[in-house]
């Protein structure tokens, strides 16, 4: 697993807290485990927390995840830092995860991440100086048939051409979510 | 087209339904379990029809199933590996995307099977998408009486839910799986205690592939003696290949085990040969850990047979002419790509992937990766190729998990085969950064 680090400085300046209403979802999944094994939803919890806290685990956000599971919040660090979806950094509005292995690379994903870093100006774990696009890599997704593909929150954006790309960032950068 | 079994409707509009599901022949495998059989019966029925692990490693599930341990009073758990991460395989995503009630049928069966009143499906975070389908199936099939107290009137009750993983390969490890299901990180146990006897919260767990799952409901449906009717000897039923790289038509497949690997490549029915008009340089069979073969292995064994799509055919020749049929990520090359390059693709993988638990696994992957990065970008020297086996030698038997000998073996058998591109890679440097090394001559041996 590749290492990775929190940038201490930066914080939510707020402690995050859900909404009643996803309180409700989030104790719903912990029932789904056996009495007492409730850290058995963490990684569901933190996937919630990261979406409704701004797009990554900050400290405070790991620290309330902990209070939920009523956990130690190093529990929550050692799990939040080994699983590679999870951000540990704030990122751009959009993250663009474009796959990088043996079968995608088979069928042109280099020129790909090359293409998406020229036309967005940015390296391979940068964001765009607007803010909107984090252009990361990633191992293989499950797509080795569909390639090349990036993934975009929950979605998958396969068969990609550069001409694809274009609409993508096109439709993204409008509010879009693209199909 | 050949027998399909699993994927029979996935082109049924609505099939992702209950109701279509059922119309379509669904859940009768709950039915006949519950109102007529015993457990134990159903058991037999999976060991008669010879069906093993579809996830990779090709174990007998009715072995598996039959070693659980059943202590009084202790709760048993089936978990359904859905995380589905190694390179070239994307076949359980297709059969839950499209036909979610199969593999949700086949829980419900399998579960009555061990005595297990909660199981869940782990499934890769990045499928979170088909998680979702997965859940309203599971809803579907809860308000349809299906899951639940007493289902259909037998007394039996289950609960099954879906949980996502968080990204990381490791946890297709059914060790590692299960410590990633108890919330922590997807560190590999020693074995024993095998998951059979301590496994999920330490209770007696099995963990199957999903498509191993659905393969049940048939063998329940049409018994197993019928199912084992199905392939050749001792690769029985079907399997689903899901094929990539330089084909001209990618995609997931049913086959019938059996059939050839020539027409699984070139065949009309599957894949239609390679991409662009182009020849075939190696195919590796069954997901990135498997050895890779060469052109004039593919097709044939080293005997001169013709290499046949099962689990015997695809292993003839061992390690020396041989590989594995795996998960069924079947990956073709094209006459243009490059061996080494792709051989530092999946070192990296690897290196990525190795949770880091164990020493020769956590360093050996990183400094293959490092030789073969080196190998790749024109600064090798002729001892890495040698450094390389020695890590090899290092990493392979020496690890908690077999990721180790995963990363191990794809470099092991592209040096095997390919040496000579290495090598050229290495007398050839500023050529081998400018083009590629094209096909390799058939061996004068095996001519």
């Amino acid at each position: 697993m590749s290492s990775s680090h929190t940038d201490l400085s930066k914080r939510h300046s707020e402690k995050p807290v859900f909404s009643a209403e996803k309180m409700a979802e989030v104790q719903a999944l912990i029932a789904q485990y056996p009495e007492g094994k409730s850290k058995s939803a963490l990684i569901r919890i933190l996937h919630i927390a990261e979406e409704e806290f701004g797009g990554w685990l900050s400290i405070e956000t790991m620290d309330y995840v902990a209070e939920v599971l009523n956990i130690q919040p190093i529990e929550v660090y050692e799990v939040a830092t080994f699983y590679t979806m999870f951000n540990l950094e704030p990122t751009g509005k959009y993250v663009f995860e474009v796959c990088r292995t043996g079968p995608c690379m088979l069928v042109g994903s280099d020129s790909i991440i090359d293409y998406i870093g020229s036309k967005l100006n940015i390296k391979v774990g940068e964001t765009s100086a607007d803010g909107l696009f984090t252009l990361k890599t990633s191992e293989c997704l499950g797509a080795c048939g569909y390639g090349p593909m990036l993934q975009c929150g929950k979605k998958y954006h396969e068969h990609l051409t550069k001409e694809r790309v274009d609409e993508l960032i096109a439709a993204y950068s409008a509010g879009q979510t693209p199909n | 087209m050949g027998r399909r079994i699993l994927l029979e409707h996935d082109n049924v509009p609505g099939i992702e339904t209950f109701d279509v599901y059922r119309k379509n022949g669904g859940y009768r495998s709950v039915e006949k379990a519950l109102k007529t059989m015993s457990p134990e019966l159903v058991l037999e029925e999976v060991q008669k029809s010879g069906l093993r692990g579809r996830g990779g490693a090709g174990f007998p599930t009715g072995m598996k199933w039959s070693f659980l341990a059943k202590p009084e009073g202790v709760p048993r758990y089936l978990l359904c590996n859905a995380d589905e991460s190694e390179p070239g395989t994307f076949k359980d995503r297709y059969l839950m995307e499209k036909i979610p009630h199969l593999l949700i049928e086949g829980m419900i069966v399998s579960s009555y099977c061990l005595g297990a009143n909660q199981s869940y499906i782990y499934i890769r975070g990045e499928y979170m998408w088909v998680l979702e389908i997965l859940e309203k199936a599971i809803a579907e099939a809860y308000a349809k009486g299906f899951l639940g107290k007493n289902i259909l009137g037998s007394g039996y009750d289950l609960d099954l839910s879906v949980a996502p993983g968080g990204g990381a390969y490791i946890c297709g490890e059914e060790t590692a799986l299960i410590e990633s299901l108890e919330g922590k990180r997807g560190n590999p146990r020693m074995k024993p205690p095998f998951p059979a006897v301590k496994g999920l919260y330490g209770c007696p767990t099995v963990v199957n592939n999903v498509e191993s799952i659905a393969a049940v409901v048939p063998i329940v449906n049409d018994g197993g003696e019928e199912y084992a009717k199905i392939g050749l000897g001792k690769s029985t039923g079907t399997k689903l290949i899901s094929a990539c790289g330089n084909l001209a038509r990618p995609g997931v497949y049913e086959i019938e085990m059996g059939i050839t690997v020539e027409e699984f490549i070139y065949g009309d029915d599957y894949c239609r040969g390679i991409a662009n008009g182009k020849k075939l340089k190696a195919c590796v069979p069954g997901g990135s850990s498997v050895p890779i073969l060469p052109h004039y292995l593919v097709t044939k064994t080293a005997a001169g047979e013709d290499r046949l799509m099962t689990y015997e055919s695809l292993a003839d020749g061992g390690f020396s002419s041989g590989s594995m049929l795996g998960s069924g990520g079947f990956i073709v090359f094209d006459e243009d790509q490059c061996i080494v390059r792709n051989t530092w693709n999946f070192a990296r993988f690897y290196a990525h992937e190795s949770c880091g638990q164990c020493s020769p696994c956590r360093e050996g992957t990183g400094w293959m990766e490092k030789v073969l990065h080196r190998l790749e970008h024109g600064q090798g020297n002729m001892r890495d190729i040698d450094l390389l086996a020695e890590i090899n030698k290092k990493i392979e038997g020496n690890t908690i998990c077999p990721l180790g000998d995963a990363a191990a073996w794809p470099v092991a058998a592209a040096i095997r085969h390919f040496r000579d591109e290495f090598e050229w890679h290495v007398n050839e440097r500023e050529e081998s950064q400018k083009r590629n090394y094209g096909l390799i001559r058939e061996p004068q041996s095996i001519a």
